[in-house]
């Protein structure tokens, strides 16, 4: 057993101590670092600046053991490696990550994104159990840790889902897993957008083994995922046209990471284990700005044409649209959404802006996790405009050199 | 070194250094409060204050400054503002049926009470989401929605009086968790006051939330970051069938291999129970559920869903408890069968208090590879203390309660079981899991959480409250303990095997 009670001390691994002794440098200077592990995700609302701090020497599974339906996993492995790993047991991650070449653990938990699954088996947040960092100062610290049912402590690490390393370097990260499904079939139904709305809606209100419901260019699917005998029993009722195996994993797959239908991810790259480069992340004058909205599962049509694909049971729209960057927030806020600026959609802040309340809380806590801005990327509104912490460094690096020329 | 140890049992009591301020202060206060709020919703007089004084942990009692229980969210937020504008601290309050003693009060501190906020503001079947304010009961959630064939799926086994509200502080867990998750996986968005009464909303009907998971922080915050007045929560379809497994096995590692067996076959059963041979012999003699009583350990394992999923998952479960040697198997085949077999495992913590004078309910989580080992190493302590205990187990999600026989009658019987419970939850910290799954921290278990983190994850604690609450005034003193309070552990401590609602079925 290797230190179970959790003496986390980074000094006893050479990768984590030189990331520290990074992490120390860097907020004693007021320099900013930028995190990055594959680099998959860069394209995703990031104004990157400082120095590259690479995760990629924290490789491997630390702890694996089927019966307990956890994993933890240092958080420069690669996300392939997991998921391999994983099936060969018949198990999975259950919040099903968009795969794009190169992403890692670490990167699919910091930015807490998640696939067709997250409607009905739960997001990144949900499947974390705990995780590892170096916070802002270099200090390793532990919150949560390797069972389901834990109480002890505020659940710190459920908020590095979705945190964009904003408040740490993740180590190490545990997960919860799902039993890879007996069966799994995907139909198509022809379907118009509200139609299609409701219809998954009411199939989610049923017990059925439901995983996936999305619609897009007058389709709807439907993917039920579990028992051969619960599938075979609740297909019946819903009709349609299954898809073949591969089709249909293609599609889920692709739907994780880009607008059903939209993706580049073939069959052949699914099949060799390497998913195709996605839509390139550059603006183009030809096509409209894709945003992903969230909204609640029942909301009708948005009506714009720009609609071009609906997942999560609805929760989830996909929008490509010239209008302003301002209209689309106020839609998503009106709806009682948010709106997210995707790949190739140039809009800043990438994420919806946070309300005052929220604004204040975000920068508390940046200040407790990182007080130096180490972090900082420009990700977040709450952020530091324009790179603050790199302002900082070159007025102490200009105090200094004025200092050294007085001698 | 890394601080992450325990104390000597005792050496520190839990200290209520709070003093009732000053006689003209509190009159002030009182009449500040008198001035928002209607007369029947401010209690002063001592007798008015008494049933406040505890909340399910009745070993802890403190009468509080007054008792505010508004009708509703803007008498809450009239509350707080007086209260933080006087520095004067706050605890709020939901059922009270917290073992950990989160709601206890201090002498100087206002009770805050949400129980009257208790309106189910809509059910959405199509959406699948109910929106309720706090001091609605988490069971009747389930029984509003009923009618739409949905319902609200953490279920503690408190479940008929505790508060939605409360089980968001807590993150309540249930029977139920493994295969549906704890309370912060089925709730979707909360309307809430921060310590100042400013309003905050975390979430909503849409996934997520743009930012940090702000939502996630609150669930299981123990009333120490905001005040919660509305929550929205998913509902899922009713099952259409569920059934019951009872396996004995001759020992409790042959039940541990069954655990692993099931999981390994790709099951996640919707309740896996198990119940040492000392236990199950309890349970027997007081409800007669037709457990055997030959048995080391007694596994319950529930499936549910459609008919076709149930007979084919609970074909499975029987065919690995077989294969792991079970040495007697029973299936419901009726709802009554189904009770009866779960009625034991429910009555579980009665069963025990009818044949030990008192006993401690600890409440750690272990990995399940680790249930032999340190069940072994329970029974080593138990023979070194020489008390007995007792072993029920949520052996799905590796929670442990083992209850330990003493009695507080005789001299030094409390303190040698603080010490095993001690013990035993160290072995849980060493065996990778955790000092409490599902009960809390509260006040019951400040010092216990020295031993699961460290000085700078405490600090950590300690500013996140700040960046909440800076004024410090919501809940203080409770769940993270200060830095140099590292010295006794926790329990469930219950006398004459009563707890203080004793019509709460616990388990």
């Amino acid at each position: 057993m290797s230190a179970p009670g959790g003496v986390h001390d980074e000094r006893g691994d050479p990768v984590e101590r030189r990331l520290a002794c990074a992490i120390r440098a860097a907020a004693s200077d007021h320099r900013a670092l930028h995190i990055c592990g594959g680099g998959s995700k860069a394209g995703l609302g990031g104004i990157a600046h400082g120095e590259a701090l690479s995760t990629l020497g924290l490789q491997g599974i630390v702890d694996y053991d089927p019966a307990e339906l956890v994993v933890t996993v240092r958080a420069g492995t690669p996300l392939l490696e997991l998921q391999t790993e994983l099936a060969e047991h018949g198990q999975m991650l259950p919040f099903e990550p968009p795969a794009w070449p190169g992403a890692t653990v670490g990167g699919a938990v910091a930015s807490g994104l998640a696939g067709p699954r997250r409607a009905f088996a739960g997001s990144v947040r949900d499947a974390l159990l705990g995780v590892r960092l170096l916070d802002g100062q270099g200090q390793a610290l532990r919150f949560g840790g390797r069972v389901m049912k834990n109480v002890a402590g505020f659940d710190l690490f459920r908020l590095q889902a979705g945190a964009w390393g904003r408040l740490g370097l993740l180590l190490e990260v545990s997960f919860r897993l799902l039993p890879r499904p007996q069966r799994e079939v995907t139909v198509a139904l022809a379907c118009g957008v509200d139609e299609a709305i409701t219809r998954m809606n009411q199939l989610a209100a049923a017990p059925m083994p439901l995983s996936a419901a999305a619609w897009s260019k007058g389709t709807l699917r439907l993917r039920l995922s579990g028992s051969a005998a619960g599938v075979s029993a609740a297909l019946p009722g819903i009709g349609g046209d299954a898809l073949r195996a591969d089709a249909a994993a293609c599609f889920w797959a692709g739907a994780a990471a880009m607008p059903p239908d939209e993706s580049a991810m073939s069959p052949v790259a699914l099949a060799t284990g390497a998913a195709e480069a996605p839509v390139t992340p550059t603006a183009s004058a030809a096509v409209p700005a894709l945003w992903r909205l969230a909204v609640p599962a029942t909301t009708r049509s948005l009506g714009a044409e720009g609609e071009v694909a609906i997942d999560w049971c609805g929760g989830l729209r996909w929008l490509r649209t010239d209008a302003p960057a301002g209209e689309v927030r106020v839609l998503a806020a009106t709806l009682g959404g948010h709106a997210t600026a995707w790949r190739g959609n140039p809009a800043r802040p990438a994420m919806h802006p946070l309300d005052p309340v929220r604004l204040a809380l975000h920068r508390r806590l940046f200040e407790v996790f990182d007080p130096h801005g180490v972090f900082d990327s420009g990700r977040f509104d709450a952020d530091a405009p324009a790179g603050a912490a790199s302002a900082a460094a070159a007025e102490a690096s200009m105090a200094r050199s004025s200092s050294a020329s007085r001698h | 070194m890394v601080d992450r140890h325990l104390g000597k049992p005792g050496s520190a009591a839990h200290s209520r250094e709070a003093q009732r301020p000053p006689e003209a202060d509190r009159r002030a206060l009182l009449a500040e409060l008198a001035a928002v709020l209607p007369a029947d919703a401010l209690l002063t007089a001592p007798e008015q204050l008494a049933p406040y004084e505890c909340d399910g942990l009745s070993m802890y009692r403190q009468p509080p400054l007054a008792v505010a229980l508004p009708h509703s969210a803007e008498q809450a937020q009239a509350v707080l503002r007086i209260c933080h504008a006087r520095g004067t601290p706050v605890v709020p309050r939901g059922a009270g049926t917290g073992l950990a003693g989160g709601a206890l009060p201090r002498a100087d501190a206002v009770l805050l009470s949400l129980t009257r906020l208790k309106r189910i503001v809509r059910i959405d079947p199509l959406s699948r989401i109910a929106v309720v304010e706090p001091g609605v009961r988490n069971a009747a959630i389930s029984e509003a929605a009923a009618v739409h064939g949905l319902y609200y799926a953490p279920d503690p086994s408190s479940q008929i009086a505790c508060s939605i509200g409360g089980n968001v502080a807590e993150n309540s867990g249930g029977v139920h968790c493994l295969k549906y998750g704890l309370t912060v996986h089925n709730v979707l968005g909360i309307r809430g006051l921060l310590a100042d009464g400013t309003p905050l909303t975390l979430g909503g009907e849409a996934p997520d939330d743009s930012g940090l998971d702000l939502l996630a922080l609150m669930v299981g915050s123990e009333g120490l970051l905001a005040l919660i007045t509305e929550v929205t929560v998913r509902l899922l379809p009713r099952p259409r069938v569920a059934q019951v497994v009872m396996a004995a096995f001759a020992s409790v590692e042959g039940a541990g291999d069954a655990v692993a067996g099931i999981i390994g076959e790709g099951i996640i059963p919707a309740g896996l129970e198990m119940m040492d041979a000392l236990a199950t012999r309890a349970v027997e003699d007081f409800v007669h559920a037709g457990y055997p009583l030959d048995a080391g350990a007694i596994l319950l394992a529930e499936s549910d869903g459609t008919a076709e999923e149930v007979a084919d998952e609970i074909a499975r479960i029987e065919a690995v408890c077989r294969r792991h040697g079970a040495i007697s198997l029973a299936t419901s085949q009726s709802e009554a069968e189904r009770l009866r077999l779960w009625a034991g495992r429910k009555a579980a913590f009665p069963a025990v208090g009818r044949i030990t004078p008192d006993y401690y309910c600890m409440d750690g989580t272990i990995p399940k590879k680790h249930l032999s080992a340190v069940l072994r190493r329970i029974a080593e302590l138990s023979a070194m203390h020489g008390l007995a205990c007792a072993n029920v187990f949520h052996a799905g999600d590796g929670n442990l309660h083992p209850l330990i026989f003493f009695d507080a009658n005789q001299p030094g019987d409390v303190e040698r079981a603080e010490a095993f419970g001690l013990d035993i939850l160290r072995a849980c910290v060493e065996a990778g899991g955790v000092i409490t799954g599902e009960h809390g921290v509260g006040v019951e278990k400040l010092d216990a959480m020295c031993v699961q983190f460290s000085s700078p994850e405490l600090a950590v604690f300690h500013k996140v409250k700040q960046a909440f609450d800076p004024a410090g005034v919501l809940n203080p003193g409770k769940a993270v303990p200060t830095l140099h309070r590292c010295a006794e552990m926790g329990g469930m401590h219950v006398h004459g095997g009563k707890l203080l609602h004793p019509e709460l079925p616990r388990f």
